[in-house]
């Protein structure tokens, strides 16, 4: 058992598999020599080498053609997107290209490659450098989502994500690149599609993902210190595939939903959880559905905006006890 | 550059480039009766370039294409019904009716798909190179593309890629002169679109005839051996003109009277080569035989398409994900 950051982890997590499988490859714009913007992958050009480990020119879709292309030819790379708001100008290979090469070749053509990128605000860097992109993935057919919010998770999702078949997007959040965790010593390996209730309780259901994770379980620690409710705080840790079970069953239990979504309010998705509990778990509910999100804006940068901006424990607190009628 | 080319090779090309015409005149035929869908993008007149290429490769090389890929999918040896099957969205399509005529794909062939966003495919193919290279494999990858594709960034991105990796990809641009509707002159920096671009990534300008497909298969050829022996990537502009429009849906009113005639009157592909064979002493009874055969295919292929039924419902929800289903949730 060691302590952990959750940038640490992303390069524990990459050396565990470059380890395991020789195919599996890293490319990206200054994470060879440089370990990476945000020193997330150092160690690994030292490790691995130079032919595994590739600086690549800032040529964002020919890191993920070049990776689409070993993929489907037998590697297994993991690419780099700096910052999640740059996928904006490779998006044709999520959107079109490695999402949907295997339905369109009946099954021929398959691209097990994970794109790995720092999501999400709290760091001041404005509307480009910012934004919860999560959305964007999750309603693409074809692609896996994943968002881990603990050092642990990372390393298990991610070595869960190189390991799979299909393509997955893997968005670290930035903001918690210096928080840090328990992590057991040898190999890690989770799984996609399973959600964790991170914090039982039994009056409210609250659904978060990433950096909403920790914000969620501090307003639930409030909320039960302050109001009495308790909160059951559920880490959706992947949007595709979603385990709906876990959600649908805490809501047969407590009985109301909140989403806590850092994404902006129009189409983030716990509107799509929201719509899956309202058609199958209607009768459950003793209240309307809150989802808590950012404004449908783009983010600004100043700490005073941008605080106001992204849900907060305070924020999330006062929104569920409102909603709960304390 | 100037090795001998065999008798028995440049019959397989005569025979490519009739296969090529022939079932791309049919795909045509059969838009007429409505019995393929959507849109298609004709190589009539462009038969060399991918003869040529596709002639020039091993077995384990790989074909990137763009959605003009009929030619170069039916090139690596793909069964013409398999084509024709897919076009007219029979249940024996190549892809068994979830792609259409712009995404012929045939992994076993060697043809790692026909893509549909312009330029998109010069990274992959640049992708697949980096494999061989990190693996020692000793396959090439051969990228072909349009000359509008170098207008596009992608493009210019993987151009790079390959320069700085020395990655085993031939680019192969097929200028057939329109970029869709325009002409590439009217949109483009420089005079020739491609090779007048190769000096910016510290490649050789190439500007080939890709009417004779001897000269095609030569220069392909050279470029293939220099990126199997380590030596890098290539960048070849193919001088080429399209018969017909762009797509389906394109008369191709924009273009001055007479270019087509010249075109198909001075420079058909099909019939240079014909001449070539003939002036090279081959027996005119073999050209015919092979067009005799082909001809017959291309009749038997569609037959068999015109009575294949349509694809099964059941594949609507194949295949998106590895599990083979398209479950998202649990």
């Amino acid at each position: 058992m060691a302590e952990l950051t959750y940038r640490e982890a992303v390069a524990r997590g990459i050396a565990q598999e470059m380890e395991r499988d020789p195919d599996v490859v890293f490319l990206g714009e200054d994470i060879a020599r440089a370990g990476g913007v945000f020193k997330a992958t150092v160690g690994l050009f030292e490790k691995f080498g130079p032919l595994r480990v590739r600086d690549t020119p800032i040529s964002e879709q020919a890191i993920l053609g070049a990776a689409m292309g070993a993929a489907m030819t037998g590697l297994k790379p993991i690419a780099e997107i700096m910052f999640s708001d740059f996928i904006a100008v490779c998006f044709d290979y999520l959107a079109n290209q490695f999402s949907k090469s295997r339905y369109m070749t009946s099954g021929q053509v398959k691209c097990p490659l994970v794109v790995r990128t720092a999501n999400g605000g709290g760091l001041r860097f404005g509307a480009q450098h910012s934004q919860s992109v999560e959305n964007w993935c999750m309603m693409i057919p074809g692609l896996k989502v994943v968002a881990p919010s603990t050092p642990l998770d990372v390393i298990g999702l991610l070595a869960a994500s190189v390991r799979d078949p299909d393509p997955v997007i893997f968005l670290e959040h930035k903001s918690l690149y210096a928080t840090k965790g328990e992590v057991p010593d040898g190999e890690i390996v989770d799984r996609l599609g399973v959600a964790k209730i991170v914090r039982p309780g039994k009056d409210a259901t609250v659904l978060a993902l990433a950096l909403m994770v920790p914000r969620a379980v501090a307003a639930a620690d409030r909320l039960k210190a302050e109001h009495g409710i308790d909160c059951e705080v559920i880490d959706v840790r992947s949007l595709v595939p979603l385990d709906t079970q876990t959600m649908l069953a805490s809501v047969a239990r407590t009985h109301r939903v909140f989403t806590v979504e850092e994404n902006p309010r129009l189409c983030g998705w716990g509107a799509e959880l929201v719509s899956i509990i309202a058609e199958e778990a209607f009768y459950d509910l003793d209240g309307a559905p809150l989802r808590i999100t950012t404004p449908h804006i783009p983010l600004p940068s100043a700490e005073v905006l941008e605080d106001l901006a992204m849900p907060g424990t305070e924020r999330i607190a006062e929104s569920i006890r409102r909603a709960m009628g304390a | 550059m100037d090795f001998p080319l065999s008798e028995e090779l440049r019959l397989r090309m005569y025979r490519i480039l009739v296969e090529l015409r022939e079932s791309e005149q049919r795909a045509y035929d059969l838009f007429l009766q409505n019995l393929v869908k959507g849109t298609s993008h004709l190589s009539l007149g462009q038969e060399a370039v991918a003869a040529g290429f596709a002639a020039a490769m091993e077995p384990r090389d790989l074909t990137f294409c763009t959605y003009r890929g009929h030619a170069h999918t039916l090139a690596r040896g793909v069964p013409m019904e398999k084509v024709l099957g897919e076009l007219m969205g029979r249940g024996n399509g190549l892809l068994r009716g979830k792609g259409g005529s712009m995404h012929l794909t045939s992994v076993e062939h060697g043809v790692m798909g026909s893509y549909a966003i312009v330029g998109a495919h010069i990274p992959i193919a640049c992708g697949a190179a980096w494999r061989a290279q990190y693996k020692g494999d000793k396959d090439i990858s051969v990228c072909f593309f349009g000359d509008g594709t170098t207008n596009i960034g992608a493009f210019h991105e993987g151009l790079n890629l390959a320069a700085i990796w020395k990655l085993p990809v031939v680019f192969v641009c097929e200028n057939n002169l329109y970029m869709e509707y325009t002409p590439i002159g009217d949109v483009t920096a420089v005079q020739d679109p491609a090779a007048g671009r190769a000096s910016a990534y510290g490649l050789e300008r190439i500007l080939i005839d890709g009417q004779d497909a001897d000269v095609v298969y030569r220069t392909a050829r050279t470029a293939y051996d220099k990126a199997r022996s380590g030596g890098g990537p290539s960048l070849i502009e193919c001088l080429t003109y399209r018969y017909s429009g762009h797509s389906r849906a394109d008369p191709a009113k924009y273009r001055p009277e007479g270019e087509l005639d010249h075109w198909r009157g001075k420079r058909d592909p099909v019939r240079i080569y014909r001449e070539r064979l003939l002036a090279a002493g081959i027996n005119e009874s073999m050209l015919l035989e092979i067009e005799d055969v082909v001809r017959r295919r291309v009749d038997e292929a569609t037959e068999i398409c015109k009575a294949a039924p349509p694809p099964s419902p059941d594949l609507l929800l194949t295949d998106v994900f590895a599990d083979g289903g398209a479950a998202w949730r649990n």
